[in-house]
């Protein structure tokens, strides 16, 4: 395979060469997910002194190709998988099943073999605060990688963390500082240096802005932009909200239950989306003076009991009968565009959500969702 | 200070809740400073701002949970006949809290006792608030289930909070809090926690709930196209000042308060490209302006703002706290 972006990943049996014709073929992508599968065991009590062992598959069948310079947004609910696909990424969970290559070689294999893995693939976690040492002063914290990886000598130190900070917009000062003594804006921003520190190529970011006031938000998602252009980073961002994927990410990969339903151009998703969970999610996020619809029934189902078939039959507003015959693989339909659905949504299905103002369902089939409550 | 006056706002002419002049100090932190609002029957509030505005501690305040040892309030909170919340005893509030004004949490998992199932909570309340028997109660408590969307209610009523997903908690927090049929519903940030197509659904089941019941519901949000969606009128707060107060339509469309503008200017929405933030964030404390709260970052900032309070003053349907606001548009 040798796909350069997202539109490669497809089964090879269906690939065609115009779809994937786009790539310099010398270029490896710095990631790619080979039918990945990614499964659990768990032990559960079924009755008196009895136990029983299920497999649950957390990432199943998923194929995502990451090539140098791409953002990509992994979009999905809870369970949808997205912290798994995280870890297999950065090698901290081997693949049960399919391959996890980082620049064409497996991931833990890459990784067991130097540092260099390491220092050019970085983490921002969820939870900023809690991912930095609290007895840590923000110099330190910064600091670590730059000895670690050997990137500078000792007397250098200083001036590496003071151009750090500043490159991600903050004072001086605060190198003294403990991250107890930091706003929730500051602290990220100092994960987002410390990251940085290793000289990546790769930014895997996950809920990098979530929970934050929509101002110091702004703030950040204006650095990410800044920093991914000005040091040619690529870009992994896990995110449940679509309008911070699509201000950020040129691409993006929608996750339902452990598998990816859509990928395509951000814009293009968003704008016609062709899998109905990427439609209900479109229509869930909030939309000033948009009436409140219901787009979606139910919750995710458990990974232990899937239904058959399409695993998203059960919540589909456009199930069809042979929807739940067997699972739909994610199969190219427009340049660039995947899904992983038998009936893809038309023209007219997807029009008539356009406007945020739910129009009649065509004849054959039902509408989505119930009654509209309008503020 | 003046409150909402009955002429401005479309509702019966003695609204349901009037809180004047409410100022609370924490230590020498002034944490609200002279918030004054109004919500007439039938009404949807938001309250939007971001974090540090004071939008829960109103809540917390007009749900009596703000012990006196704790905090210092000043001003009056009127509800119905009630002159004024403040001044009641834990007596006076038993009357009302969980009966007339109830909450939603914005943590369900954490507002739930891990401790008891989720009938034992919901019996409990309906026992002893509305002194049904058991029987009773525990028919009253799958009927409420069932009104909240869900599944099976009979197995439910025997589950720990624990064992239920995110949104199915929060189901049940709007059971709990609808249980008495209160008068006044107050829910803070009710879906901060769950994921978009659960939080739509939450929304919708409060909105329902209340409208059925001819209920009044103040929402803390920080969301304003969510605020938009949900409310019919919003009051935008900083740093524990009203800013701006009015329809929502009016003022999302149209912001007048800097304040409210920057906030709008922020929100992301799909397919949004440039965003313009201010730098920097709400001051702390202890260098807070005399005057105007939001002076220091405001790009209209006159010389007297910082030393001078603006008053809420009424323009057309909406209140506006600012000497140099934006023009009308």
């Amino acid at each position: 395979m040798s796909e350069t972006s997202l539109a490669g990943q497809v089964p090879a049996a269906a690939t065609h060469g115009a779809e994937t014709g786009a790539m310099a073929p010398h270029d490896l992508p710095l990631f790619e997910l080979l039918d990945v599968e990614k499964r659990f065991t768990i032990t559960r009590p079924t009755g008196f002194l009895k136990r029983e062992k299920r497999s649950l598959a957390a990432l199943d069948g998923v194929r995502l190709t990451v090539r140098r310079g791409a953002s990509i947004a992994l979009v999905g609910e809870s369970g949808s998988g997205k912290s798994t696909l995280l870890r297999v990424l950065l090698g901290l969970a081997e693949p049960s099943d399919g391959k996890a290559l980082y620049c064409g070689q497996p991931v833990n294999e890459m990784r067991a073999r130097d540092r260099d893995f390491a220092r050019s693939v970085a983490m921002i976690y969820q939870d900023a605060r809690a991912s930095l040492d609290p007895r840590m002063t923000v110099k330190a914290l910064i600091a670590e990688p730059l000895m670690h990886f050997g990137l500078c000598g000792r007397d250098e130190v200083d001036d590496r963390v003071r151009a750090l900070l500043a490159r991600v917009g903050l004072p001086g000062d605060i190198a003294a500082r403990y991250p107890a003594a930091l706003s929730g804006g500051q602290v990220r921003r100092v994960a987002i240096a410390r990251a940085l520190a290793s000289e990546p190529t790769v930014l895997i970011a996950d809920e990098a802005v979530s929970g934050l006031d929509v101002s110091t938000q702004a703030q950040l998602l204006n650095l990410l932009r800044r920093l991914k252009r000005e040091m040619g980073l690529t870009l992994l961002f896990i995110t449940h909200d679509l309008g911070v994927a699509s201000y950020l990410c040129e691409e993006i990969a929608i996750m339902y239950l452990g598998r990816i339903v859509e990928t395509g151009p951000t814009g293009a998703v968003l704008s016609a989306p062709a899998h109905p969970y990427s439609l209900a999610l479109r229509r869930a996020a909030p939309e000033f003076f948009a009436p409140i619809t219901d787009p979606l029934e139910g919750e995710i189902p458990s990974p232990l009991d899937l239904p058959k078939g399409c695993r998203f039959a059960t919540r589909c507003a456009f199930v069809e009968e042979d929807c739940r015959a067997d699972e739909p693989v994610l199969a190219p339909i427009a340049r660039g565009r995947s899904v992983a659905c038998r009936h893809p949504l038309h023209e007219a299905e997807r029009s008539a959500f356009s406007s945020g103002v739910p129009s009649p369902a065509p004849p054959d089939r039902p509408a989505t969702g119930g009654a509209e409550l309008s503020a | 200070m003046t409150g909402v006056s009955s002429d401005v706002v479309r509702v019966d002419a003695a609204p349901l809740l009037a809180i004047d002049g409410l100022t609370l100090e924490r230590g020498q932190s002034r944490i609200l400073d002279g918030v004054s609002l109004t919500l007439g029957r039938g009404e949807t509030l938001a309250l939007v701002g971001e974090s540090g505005a004071g939008k829960s501690t109103i809540a917390f305040a007009l749900m009596g949970l703000i012990g006196r040892t704790e905090a210092r309030i000043a001003g009056k909170m009127r509800f119905d006949e009630v002159d004024d919340l403040a001044s009641l005893n834990e007596r006076g509030w038993s009357r009302l809290r969980g009966r007339r004004i109830a909450m939603v949490f914005q943590d369900a998992g954490a507002a739930l006792d891990p401790c008891y199932t989720v009938g034992g909570q919901l019996v409990s309340v309906l026992r002893r608030q509305l002194g049904l028997g058991k029987r009773e109660a525990r028919e009253r408590a799958l009927a409420l289930l069932e009104g909240v969307g869900i599944n099976d209610p009979e197995a439910r009523l025997s589950a720990y909070p624990h064992e239920l997903s995110g949104g199915m908690q929060q189901r049940i927090m709007v059971a709990i809090a609808l249980a008495c049929n209160p008068e006044l519903l107050l829910a803070d940030e009710p879906t901060s926690a769950l994921d978009v197509t659960i939080q739509a659904q939450i929304i919708r089941l409060i909105l329902t709930e209340i409208r059925a019941r001819g209920a009044s519901c103040v929402f803390v949000l920080h969301d304003l196209a969510l605020a938009s969606q949900s409310c019919d009128r919003i009051v935008v707060l900083y740093a524990g000042q009203v800013m701006e107060a009015g329809p929502s339509r009016g003022i999302l469309e149209n912001p007048r308060h800097p304040y409210t503008r920057l906030l709008k200017s922020c929100v992301l929405e799909i397919g949004t490209t440039t965003l313009d933030p201010p730098e920097g964030g709400v001051p702390s404390y202890d260098d807070m302006p005399a005057g105007c709260r939001f002076a220091t970052r405001c790009p209209n900032a006159l010389q007297r703002c910082v030393a001078e309070r603006p008053p809420l003053a009424p323009e057309g349907e909406r209140l506006i706290a600012c000497f140099n606001p934006e023009p009308r548009s």
